[in-house]
């Protein structure tokens, strides 16, 4: 329903007098406005300040509770007002939402209190414009933390029944929960520490011997060394099949960052006891030596500053990429410059372009090595051009860049958050509005099952009971729908019945049907003669046991059936029209 | 010697360089070329559009509305359009939102022009009451001719076949893909036959306002659904 517009609903219905002499058949009744009541103001006292407002205001949105019967509950007959208990200031943002069609949260009020305000005026939270939507999602993705937080310390206690595999899981994920743990913990760690300290150590030149070169201590002290390190990647063995058998899903652990540094980490050593008889690839072996400082990233399951760094590094990705992108950029224009440019000089360092790379990017940084310099008077020109360029693009604006770094993250983080809960929410607004989508659809269905029960006089409560009481703006809006529907001759169905239809379409044709049909697609008639002919065979009512057999069979055969009483009330409703129209003749 | 060629050469880069660069300068100071596009956009932002009614003496006086109905038309009408006009987008909007299983853009677009009666591009109070007074208060011949103004989208006094099927494609849009019979390619051509075949009386291809009114006159069925919106408001 467009409850958004519905001051212009009377436009809409009187624009529709553009339709009348391009249709064929008679239009449908309007809905009489009985209650011609005159647009009054009416009072809302909530908390003791007096809020007015038109009644036509609250109107527009049928299904909260302000602009329902709902109020009533809260009329008050002494003061003549509508008293409501609540709080006057997140009322006159709810009062807003009323006049302007827009939802705003303000942002001193708590965001619990302002849902429950929400909840209780029955307005859905999807509606917060776009202006103040982030807002209130941010708070109430921080609020729901904080209390999970608080859930969790609580979640902390041993359950009484978890058995010796979770235990360990928890223990290594969490090391407070027990002191084994923490000890645990705090071994690993100083194993950790042990076997990078001992890689570095090992290459420092100790102490000279009668020998005349120094040697690093590794080849002197190597019975020491090697100990130390098969004891370090003996602990961190255990403790890595210890981790994959605590694991609630093997699979995705053996997946995880985690476990690919440990294996990487521990690798070399065993491939080192494997290999040492070959001479062929001790050199490999040596360069295989390097992975073991990835040791010192196993310091990450202990540190959470590393982790959040790892993982800023992991996000700032993209903008990395194009700072480097933009740097190449300039080094390429100024190194093709400086090789142009000393060319000419004799004795020139700059013997080809990726041989300038080396000056540009020495100069850019302000390092200046000063092993390549230029000779030549435009090499000089060109190189303090780019030594100042390299000033402005690099060391001035390092802070600007990494502050745009963070605000162009956490705007592309929102961006996303945004994207991806836009579909959500328009899908969660959809389905609250998919009842009063279809609502014409479903009031056409009432009214058909009305006349079934009419044409078959049951009782008058279970009419009753079809019968849903709609507003006068909805009965106005599907007038104008049903208008519509006469002027082209066709109908609104829903999806079922259109993928049906479709189903029939390509299907043989029933005998029953198909000369009728054929013999009247040909001619100029009228929408109503098409129906009227096709059906003028059979006036009685032994028609909708007929059309009822080749519908069941099609929806035997489609798998979404519709529901059987649809069946019968649309050939009934078919069958009324005929009857109108052959009454007309 | 070569070096000294090499030089002189390298001391010419730097001469056209710098002359390379002085000429852009020139252009962007003569304003031939810009560099950034934001100053187009300052420029726009100055013309905010707003727009105050006449008075409401004077449009009961225009129009056949009373003084109240005017109160509430207008607010209606302030409400959704605070700055006092609709452009066409947002009447767009508004309409679409009438009928949601459909496209309601295009009908809405020549709604747009058959309101917007002195074309500046934007439907400002007068317009939007006047219309809504031939449509609701008129008579039949002021309506007729409202609708007749409406399918003539280019206003020269004739309905073409390909005018009417572009109205009536416009129509057919409203009703989306669901409905019930299928909705064919040559449905709208069809419809629009049909309403030639009526209307034209010479049978010379166009449909003129006589002719229009006449036929109109003479069907029952469109006399009966003009008196169908008079109690709208």
């Amino acid at each position: 329903m467009a409850t958004g517009v519905a001051a212009w609903l009377p436009f809409a219905r009187a624009a529709a007098i553009g339709w009348m002499p391009v249709a064929n058949c008679p239009m449908p009744v309007a809905p009489r406005d009985n209650s011609k009541r005159q647009d009054e103001l009416i009072i809302l006292n909530v908390s003791g300040r007096r809020f007015q407002t038109w009644r036509t205001t609250l109107d527009r949105y049928p299904d909260t509770l302000l602009g329902s019967s709902e109020k009533d509950f809260f009329y008050n007959e002494e003061s003549k007002e509508y008293f409501f208990d609540r709080d006057p200031d997140a009322f006159r943002s709810i009062l807003n939402f009323y006049r302007t069609g827009k939802l705003h949260y303000p942002r001193h009020e708590c965001i619990s209190a302002y849902d429950e305000e929400l909840t209780f005026f029955g307005i859905i939270p999807e509606i917060i414009g776009d202006c103040c939507y982030e807002e209130y999602k941010d708070r109430k993705r921080e609020n729901l933390e904080r209390l999970q937080d608080d859930q969790e310390e609580n979640k902390d206690q041993k359950l009484p029944n978890m058995n010796f595999r979770e235990t360990m899981w928890r223990a290594f994920e969490n090391p407070h929960t027990s002191t084994m743990a923490l000890v645990f913990y705090y071994v690993t760690g100083f194993f950790i520490a042990i076997s990078v300290i001992t890689n570095v150590v090992e290459t420092v030149p100790c102490g000279t011997t009668a020998n005349q070169k120094d040697m690093p201590c590794g080849e002197r002290y190597t019975v020491a060394f090697f100990c130390m390190d098969t004891a370090c990647v003996m602990i961190f063995t255990v403790e890595y099949l210890m981790r994959l058998f605590a694991a609630p899903s093997r699979y995705r652990f053996m997946r995880s960052v985690m476990s690919i540094i440990d294996v990487v980490a521990i690798l070399p050593y065993y491939i080192g006891l494997v290999m040492t008889n070959n001479e062929d690839v001790s050199g490999a072996f040596v360069t295989l030596r390097v992975f073991r400082v990835f040791r010192i990233f196993k310091f990450s399951r202990h540190s959470q500053g590393l982790r959040i760094l790892g993982y800023t590094l992991k996000s700032c990705a993209s903008e990395l990429g194009f700072l480097l992108f933009s740097l190449t950029m300039a080094i390429i224009i100024f190194a093709t410059v400086m090789f142009y440019a000393e060319k000419g000089s004799s004795s020139s360092k700059f013997t080809s372009i990726p041989a300038s790379f080396w000056y540009t990017i020495v100069t850019m940084t302000t390092l200046g090595y000063g092993d390549m310099v230029p000779k030549t008077i435009a090499g000089k020109i060109f190189g303090s051009i780019c030594s100042l360029s390299g000033v402005l693009v690099i060391a001035l604006p390092v802070p600007v860049i990494v502050s745009n770094f963070s605000r162009i993250y956490h705007q592309n983080q929102r961006a996303d958050k945004r994207r991806a809960q836009k579909k959500a929410r328009l899908a969660r607004i959809r389905i609250s509005k998919s009842g009063s989508g279809n609502a014409f659809i479903q009031c056409k269905r009432n009214g058909l099952l009305n006349e079934l029960l009419e044409l078959t006089d049951t009782e008058e409560d279970e009419q009753k009971l079809l019968t849903k009481s709609i507003s006068l703006l909805e009965s106005q809006h599907h007038h104008l729908l049903h208008c519509l529907e006469k002027t082209t001759a066709h109908e609104f169905v829903d999806e079922q019945m259109y993928e049906q239809n479709c189903l029939e379409t390509v299907l043989p044709n029933y005998p029953s049907r198909s000369p009728s049909i054929s013999s009247q697609d040909s001619s100029a008639g009228t929408c109503c003669g098409r129906r009227g002919k096709r059906n003028s065979p059979l006036p009685n009512a032994s028609l909708p046991s007929t059309h009822q057999g080749p519908l069941q069979e099609l929806s035997a055969i489609h798998i979404q059936c519709g529901d059987p009483p649809f069946h019968t009330a649309r050939d009934i409703y078919i069958f009324k029209i005929n009857k109108k129209y052959l009454n007309i003749i | 010697m070569l070096s000294a060629i090499w030089e002189t050469e390298g001391l010419q880069t730097v001469g056209i360089v710098v002359l390379v660069f002085a000429s852009i300068k020139l252009l962007h100071l003569l304003g031939l070329i810009s560099f950034s596009e934001d100053s187009v956009e300052d420029e726009l932002e100055l013309s905010a559009v707003r727009h105050r009614p006449e008075g409401l003496e004077q449009l009961e006086a225009q129009t056949r509305f009373s003084r109240k109905e005017l109160q509430i038309l207008y607010r209606g009408f302030k409400n959704e359009c605070p700055s006092g006009v609709v452009n066409e987008e947002t009447f767009k909007d508004i309409y679409s939102q009438f009928f949601p299983q459909g496209d309601a853009s295009t009908y809405a677009h020549f709604l747009f022009n058959a309101f917007d009666t002195d074309h500046n591009g934007s439907v400002s109070f007068e317009d939007f009451v006047m219309g809504l007074s031939i449509l609701l208060r008129g008579t039949i011949q002021e309506k007729l001719n409202w609708a007749f103004n409406l399918y003539d989208i280019n206003k020269d006094g004739y309905i073409t076949k390909e005018e009417m099927l572009d109205i009536m494609k416009a129509i057919y849009d409203m009703m989306g893909k669901c409905t019930y019979p299928v909705l064919k390619e040559e449905t709208p051509r069809q419809h629009v036959e049909v309403f030639f075949q009526k209307m034209d009386k010479n049978k010379d291809g166009v449909v003129t306002i006589d002719e229009f009114i006449d036929c109109c006159q003479n069907d029952e069925n469109i006399m009966r659904s003009m008196h169908l919106f008079e109690n709208v408001l």
